[in-house]
């Protein structure tokens, strides 16, 4: 494999100063986004790096958990602060926090004990990339279906309280919208597995590729890693649209969109 | 149906009793509060007081359970599914020639339809539900004379047939005064009996 020096790394970051002026002199505001979120990937990054090798010097449960802990903290946050509506006070981070630990951990657990059976099962060398990889892609796909979730009742409030007065049940009444957001959700796994090995060459098999490791190799890998993601971001989709749901309605089953906010 | 104290901001307290076959009146300004007491009672809004229908509480019966037979009618009508008969599954309760309607505009695509049409299929699909007490929300709004007197009639042959304790709100004074037996005034979220010289 070859390895990189801080002069590799310094001529790609050179290439990526050169598009944020190009963009600065075209006249694309997004230069500043573009130079701090590329300052973020390096440091946050490197310290990942730096904990990582730490980590697998010291095989402990309780330090992989406290990592653990830490990126499911994070992405929670991160699908919060993707919605343009969010529910009010502890709700709003927690639907996707919970829905997140339902389905990421869940899954890697799953994965960890049973499919990939090393000892221990917590081996930080393959339970932290697993999760990283589950929690990202899950992230997304909640971030989405919550988004679109709350928009719809949002906009659709008097179909949706039409539907009341009809007496029809909370969930009968947004059986659609549920349904629509589950489904968008859903939709970026899918495509990622429809356009796999055809249009694009997925990240972490091409990982193991530059590393060295075999391709058929590398390719099985993939291929669970994405049965997984899509069942982690399935589970965690339909968790939070069914918590997030059922948030919107009271015990009397009336519509209660003051539980939600703009950004 | 009885309403005792009832309680929200904006409205109140209210207390009334409408009996079974009643057709009971509100008329006032907009922003009083007459569909702010009208969504209360359906249960729509959180809100003090109790609402009685046949001496059982809301709250004893389920939501579902209350607004089957507490059917609001809003102004607006709101229309979820492609086509017009996708709304309906108890069929219908009143023949469609009854409020001025084409047996044919069942099949029509909902997009297609006169906010006037919606209106009376609106409150069609309400009555498919039998509800014991109607709460008209300006349930005549966007008809012509011709058609209002029509959903008049029905309304009352309705409440007559089922003996559905009625509650409706106008705007149109002389509306209440053809339909409704008593006739109340809502003043910044109260109630005011009309005396009957003003119902003429």
């Amino acid at each position: 494999m070859i390895t990189l020096n801080i002069v590799d790394l310094a001529i790609a970051a050179s290439l990526v100063l050169m598009l944020a002026l190009l963009s600065q002199r075209m006249q694309v505001h997004i230069s500043r986004q573009l130079l701090v979120a590329a300052l973020r990937t390096a440091i946050q990054l490197t310290l990942i790096g730096l904990v990582l090798k730490a980590l697998f010097a010291n095989v402990h449960l309780a330090w992989v958990s406290l990592l653990a802990l830490f990126m499911l903290l994070v992405a929670g946050r991160e699908v919060m602060a993707r919605q343009e509506r969010r529910f009010t006070g502890w709700w709003g981070y927690a639907v996707g926090t919970v829905s997140m630990f339902l389905s990421s951990f869940a899954v890697t657990v799953f994965a960890l004990i049973v499919i990939l059976g090393e000892s221990p099962w917590y081996t930080p060398q393959y339970a932290i990339p697993l999760l990283g990889m589950l929690l990202g892609n899950t992230m997304n796909g909640i971030a989405i279906a919550m988004d679109r979730l709350t928009h719809a009742a949002w906009e659709q409030r008097a179909v949706i309280e039409a539907r009341l007065m009809l007496g029809q049940r909370w969930d009968e009444a947004v059986s659609e919208m549920r349904r629509q957001a589950i489904h968008s959700g859903l939709i970026p796994i899918i495509n990622a597995m429809a356009a796999a090995g055809v249009v694009s060459l997925p990240g972490m098999m091409t990982g193991q590729i530059l590393a060295g490791a075999p391709p058929v190799e590398a390719v099985k890998y993939q291929i669970l890693i994405m049965f997984l993601i899509a069942v982690g971001t399935g589970l965690g989709t339909l968790a939070a649209v069914t918590i997030g749901s059922r948030r919107l309605f009271d015990e009397r089953q009336r519509l209660c969109l003051q539980r939600l906010r703009e950004k | 149906m009885q309403i005792k104290n009832l309680r929200r901001l904006m409205l109140g307290p209210v207390s009334l009793a409408v009996d079974a076959g009643e057709c009971l009146g509100i008329s006032g300004p907009s922003g009083t509060g007459k569909s702010l007491l009208l969504r209360a009672i359906a249960d729509l809004d959180p809100h003090d007081g109790e609402v009685l229908l046949d001496g059982v509480r809301c709250q004893d019966l389920t939501p579902v359970q209350w607004r089957t037979r507490v059917g609001l009618l809003p102004p607006e009508s709101c229309w979820w599914l492609p086509r017009v008969v996708d709304h309906f599954h108890n069929g219908l309760p009143v023949p469609l020639e009854v409020l001025g309607l084409a047996p044919a505009i069942l099949q029509e695509p909902v997009l297609r339809l006169s906010s006037g049409e919606k209106q009376r299929l609106a409150l069609l699909r309400l009555l498919s539900n039998h509800p014991r007490v109607l709460l008209l929300d300006e349930p005549t709004a966007n008809l012509d004379p011709a058609n209002t007197r029509r959903v008049e009639a029905a309304l009352d042959e309705y409440r007559r047939a089922h003996s559905a304790a009625v509650i409706w709100v106008s705007h149109d004074q002389a509306q209440i005064a053809r339909v409704a037996g008593r006739h109340f005034r809502m003043v910044k979220g109260q109630l005011q009996a009309q005396a009957a010289e003003h119902q003429a």
